[in-house]
């Protein structure tokens, strides 16, 4: 093991995703799954659109009170979770590195390169620019999950947040399509790391070694996507 | 078997393990059965996929998730802020009549009779006298426009009046350092609620429904109604109260649900 890996610190990491963001990662995808299924449960007892029940064989939970359970168990591992990555993203200097420079152009560029079918995958170091925004969306919408939640939990205790949302059923509204915009980044999320089983196995791994500078990738040519 | 050189952490010790440690183990280490860890690991995802069988209901589960729910009570009781108003609203946006809610449907609600009915009193009170309706609805009056607020997610603005609880904990003497208050009612259900929200100023020993006595559906004659609490918290058709440190149990949190529910 080389000084330079013993001596590395935030912001030179000496994986594509460092140990951390791996273990919230992972935490994170259990505590969405948790939240999502139920969440469905308790949807379900008292659904917000006539047309939309959820199949019962994908909730969790026998009856609500066990989907509320799960719910309120969720919570803390989502929201201590997510306030962990939310801290360790900022200070490391890993949001800032890898979801900015963000700019609209770069976002029509990467679509359009896209639907050409000349969209390149093989350094998985780089998130173009359809990826950060859909990272950094996502990590919105987490934040907006969480004070909608909180705002269902404790209308009146929270009723200065309560206000923020109009009132008790919009926030109910705004966390219902938290959930929709959840388990569309996750179709999305779970379908190119497929399609890209190195994405997955970095995740798992850590990733390609990084040396001096955070987005040059040295093993960008093992990791050479199949397409 | 090769051990890896750490990399330098504030969390780890400066001198390595003594590797003597590993040697003395090492029986131990090779029980470590990694394909028996991962098959225990899918059989516990299996059964959460068989449906009928709800891993919910797995007493070790339910064991974690209903520690989990006390937890959430102590934290509920500790955000809880006893000067702190719910929302009020105008009579013009009352809903009439208020819309019904008990553990079985409106058509099998028993009526009683106010004129035999009476409320017992139990526990840390000093002054342990029965009330009839009668004396009941001479005491004076307070109003809340509040949500109704449902655990399954429906609301309503309902307006209610009656004495109020603490004034009422008061009057009969009760011991308002006591933690609980609980609640008998006719139709065998039980509630119980902390002292903090008893003592709250949007707690009321409600008695009417928009200036009218409340309709047999809804607790006639007394039921409790607080602009902190969940729905279901809100014990219709009262028939005891009981002020003691005991945890009394209720009928929702047997079943699963949170017992603070407050909102």
């Amino acid at each position: 093991m080389s000084n330079s890996d013993v001596n590395s610190n935030a912001r030179h990491p000496r994986r594509l995703h460092p140990l951390p963001v791996r273990i919230m990662h992972w935490t994170n995808a259990v505590a969405v799954l948790i939240m999502i299924t139920s969440g469905w449960k308790i949807y379900n007892d008292e659904v917000i659109f006539g047309w939309l029940h959820f199949p019962e064989a994908i909730t969790l939970g026998k009856w609500a009170q066990h989907g509320l359970q799960w719910h309120f168990l969720g919570m803390w591992i989502f929201a201590l979770n997510g306030i962990a990555y939310l801290t360790y993203g900022i200070f490391s200097g890993r949001f800032k590195q890898k979801l900015f420079p963000l700019s609209v152009r770069d976002i029509i560029a990467t679509v359009g390169d896209a639907l050409t079918f000349r969209l390149k995958h093989d350094d998985l170091t780089h998130y173009n620019a359809v990826q950060k925004m859909l990272y950094l969306g996502i990590i919105l919408v987490g934040i907006l999950t969480v004070l909608s939640g909180l705002t269902i939990w404790k209308p009146v205790q929270f009723s200065e947040l309560t206000a923020l949302f109009y009132d008790f059923q919009t926030a109910r509204l705004v966390h219902f399509l938290c959930m929709t915009a959840f388990v569309l980044f996750l179709v999305v999320h779970v379908a190119l790391a497929l399609l890209v089983p190195q994405s997955l196995l970095a995740m798992l791994t850590g990733g390609p070694k990084l040396e001096d500078g955070p987005s040059i990738a040295t093993d960008a040519t093992e990791i050479k996507a199949t397409n | 078997m090769s051990i890896r050189t750490p990399t330098s952490s504030i969390f780890r010790p400066a001198k390595g393990v003594d590797q003597g440690a590993l040697k003395a183990n090492q029986s131990l280490v090779d029980d470590i059965n990694r394909r028996n860890v991962l098959r225990g690991a899918v059989s516990l995802g299996a059964l959460s996929m068989l449906t009928g069988c709800d891993v919910s209901e797995a007493d070790s589960v339910q064991s974690v998730l209903r520690a989990v729910s006390y937890w959430n009570d102590r934290v509920q009781a500790a955000i809880f802020r006893p000067g702190h108003l719910a929302p009020t609203y105008s009579e013009a946006q009352v809903v009439k009549p208020p819309r019904f809610n008990a553990y079985y449907d409106v058509e099998d609600v028993k009526p009683l009779d106010g004129a035999t009915w009476k409320l017992e009193l139990a526990g840390l009170i000093a002054d342990k006298r029965a009330w009839t309706a009668q004396q009941i609805y001479e005491l004076p009056e307070q109003e809340l426009i509040v949500k109704h607020i449902c655990v399954e997610g429906w609301d309503y603005i309902g307006q209610w009046s009656g004495v109020s609880l603490r004034k009422f904990l008061e009057r009969i003497g009760a011991d308002l350092t006591a933690k609980y208050i609980a609640f008998k009612c006719a139709d065998d259900y039980t509630e119980s609620i902390d002292m903090a929200t008893a003592l709250h100023p949007q707690t009321i020993l409600a008695t009417k429904y928009a200036k009218q006595t409340i309709a047999d559906p809804f607790g006639f004659p007394l039921r409790l109604r607080m602009g902190t609490k969940l729905g279901f918290k809100n014990a219709k058709w009262i028939t005891a109260i009981e002020v003691t440190n005991t945890f009394p149990d209720t009928f929702w949190h047997k079943q699963g649900f949170n017992w603070f529910a407050g909102i």
